[in-house]
């Protein structure tokens, strides 16, 4: 029993992981309708901006920890504006395929030109929050994963109040209805899709430096495994759902440490989230929250 | 419109392959060797246009089925491939090696197109983004199936496979490669896949089994890709799980998008030199894959029909309309 609540203590810290990353995703589908494959990067690059921020920030203390990540935030936020303005502006009116290869370049772009900074050797992430282990009778709990769930959830919180409360929010649920009819009543589609990638790119930086704290390493490829899963978890939930994003990520997270912490399955670990992917796709495309629509011609 | 090509071509072409061949005493080993991941990447690159070209659907899983048929082939030539040679020896010790080596490869295909069969029959009722992260799931997933597979080496692979791969046999699958899916698209029943490319409701509207035709083209696809990785690991006699990961899919992606996606011609010039650049450009190396991402990039901000695509997009519109 302990066991149990053990793994799914883990398994929820780590869905909260893929959850913040899984937004992302969804946000930029729900305005732009093209699934985003620089997204992991970002993740990476925020990973990176908080290893070489954190010597810079009094080590061991909660708000020094709040601080890294404040900024691998805002350096990301920045830097998904800029690549959406550079590489997917001008394909606004393209075909969704030359969209995704742009995206798929543009993901290669930032892994290599990572590598070629940083090189491709794994680096330990510092421990930016004071980390000791809690013990609940057989339960070990790092104050990592506590930290983890509380800035994921406030971060969640954060999120829904700006998209159901500000007139930035509402913009967003506009255009991700029809962006036609949002243009017309005076919304400025261009200004609402650089805002949404910033925030998605900001949540994909706090991802990716809880992600390297649980998972102690950072290295130019490190965005891969966690972005693509949280792209599974994002159409778990159903894709341009904001709710169903989160809930698709603590499905997949503990899912996947339970296989993980199985004996006999853990090998096949990375394998249960594309299994997820390929079932949801073919019982319920649109995920578990999303609604059925029919295709209209 | 194109017609259907010769078979006189093939056989010509069959023909000038066994010509060459007979002459790779004469070559450095290092031109063969280069030679010989050429004729691989066209296999790949020409099989791949199949589906994201002329098909339209965008697959990112190809170097997990050039993984099955490796596999495949590999085991072929490993387990079965002794016995084999005793019952083929009255074919004397070139034959009944020839012969066991193109059983080999037929396996890897058939077992590569079974693959893709099974994979492509549900998941392509998806379109563009969807099917392209499922492609990418189905390479991972593959991975994970051989290492966890024992028989076949586990995570450490296959060592010790025969190394079977020469010259003819590479460009003899090459050719055969272009043949057949030149021959499909442009025969009669081939056009339902450049219909399925270029509108699929339209498609669907004018009573064409859209996915049966993106099902078809996939399980090509998957066969030649399948045999495209019985001749790769019968040439570097050595398969890993990890070695047929996303980047080699990438890799033949961009072969595709470079030479014009359906466009067989460019997509082989694509082919041939994006294996030749890395060898010519050895200090580049780091810079390899900026250099393809960049690319990417910058075609589809330019040039979306593809690099060596000449044919004028306008003028093929006019014509149609």
């Amino acid at each position: 029993m302990s066991e149990f609540l053990q793994q799914l203590v883990n398994g929820i810290s780590l869905g909260a992981i893929y959850a913040l990353i899984a937004l992302g995703y969804t946000m930029v589908y729900g305005v732009l309708r093209f699934i985003n494959f620089a997204h992991s990067d970002v993740l990476m690059i925020g990973a990176f901006v908080g290893f070489y921020a954190a010597p810079y920030f009094p080590k061991d203390s909660f708000f020094g920890g709040i601080g890294v990540l404040i900024v691998a935030m805002i350096v990301c936020a920045i830097m998904g504006i800029v690549i959406e303005r550079l590489a997917y502006r001008p394909l606004r009116k393209s075909s969704t395929l030359n969209v995704l290869i742009t995206a798929i370049g543009v993901s290669l772009l930032l892994e290599n030109g990572a590598q070629l900074l940083f090189s491709a050797k794994p680096r330990p992430f510092p421990q930016i929050f004071p980390s000791q282990a809690l013990h609940f009778g057989n339960m070990v709990v790092s104050t990592n994963q506590i930290a983890v769930l509380v800035i994921a959830i406030l971060l969640l919180g954060a999120l829904q109040w700006i998209v159901l409360k500000t007139k930035m929010g509402t913009a967003m649920r506009a255009l991700s209805f029809n962006p036609i009819a949002a243009s017309l009543v005076g919304v400025n589609n261009d200004v609402v899709i650089s805002f949404t990638f910033g925030l998605g790119s900001a949540l994909a930086a706090a991802g990716g430096i809880l992600y390297s704290l649980n998972y102690p390493s950072v290295d130019p490829y490190m965005g891969i495994m966690p972005g693509l899963k949280a792209f599974v978890a994002a159409v778990l939930g159903g894709i341009g759902n904001i709710p169903g994003a989160a809930l698709g990520g603590l499905v997949l997270g503990v899912i996947e440490t339970f296989v993980g912490g199985s004996e006999r399955f853990s090998t096949w670990r990375d394998a249960i989230a594309f299994a997820i992917l390929i079932l949801i796709l073919l019982v319920r495309p649109a995920g578990l929250l999303g609604k059925m629509q029919a295709e209209k011609v | 419109m194109k017609r259907v090509p010769s078979p006189l071509f093939l056989v010509g072409a069959l023909a000038l392959c066994f010509g060459l061949n007979a002459m790779t005493g004469r070559f450095n080993a290092y031109y063969v060797d280069v030679a010989l991941n050429i004729g691989i990447a066209i296999v790949m690159a020409v099989s791949l246009n199949l589906i994201n070209g002329y098909t339209g659907q965008f697959s990112l899983g190809h170097a997990g089925f050039m993984a099955v048929g490796a596999y495949g082939a590999a085991a072929v030539s490993l387990f079965a491939g002794p016995k084999l040679l005793v019952t083929f020896k009255f074919l004397g010790e070139s034959g009944s090696h020839a012969v066991v080596f193109f059983l080999a490869l037929l396996t890897g295909g058939v077992i590569a197109a079974i693959a893709g069969f099974a994979f492509g029959a549900p998941s392509l009722k998806l379109k563009g983004d969807y099917l392209a992260i499922v492609t990418l799931g189905f390479g991972e997933i593959i991975s994970v199936i051989f290492r966890n597979v024992h028989k076949l080496g586990g995570a450490l692979g296959l060592t010790g496979i025969p190394n079977e791969t020469t010259l003819f046999w590479t460009f003899g699958a090459a050719a055969v490669t272009i043949y057949v899916v030149l021959a499909m698209v442009h025969s009669t029943y081939g056009r339902g896949f450049i219909a399925v490319h270029d509108d699929e409701v339209a498609a669907q509207a004018m009573g064409i089994n859209t996915t049966r035709y993106k099902v078809i083209a996939f399980v090509i696809g998957a066969f030649f890709a399948g045999v495209g990785g019985g001749l790769f690991g019968h040439s570097k006699m050595s398969i890993t799980p990890t070695g047929f990961g996303f980047m080699l899919s990438i890799e033949y992606v961009v072969m595709v998008i470079l030479g014009g996606m359906g466009n067989t011609m460019g997509v082989i010039i694509a082919a041939i030199l994006l294996t030749l650049l890395p060898e010519v450009l050895r200090g580049l190396a780091e810079y390899r894959m900026i250099i393809y991402s960049l690319l990417l990039i910058v075609l589809m901000l330019t040039r979306p029909q593809g690099l060596f695509n000449f044919r004028n997009p306008w003028k093929r519109q006019r014509k149609a309309a």
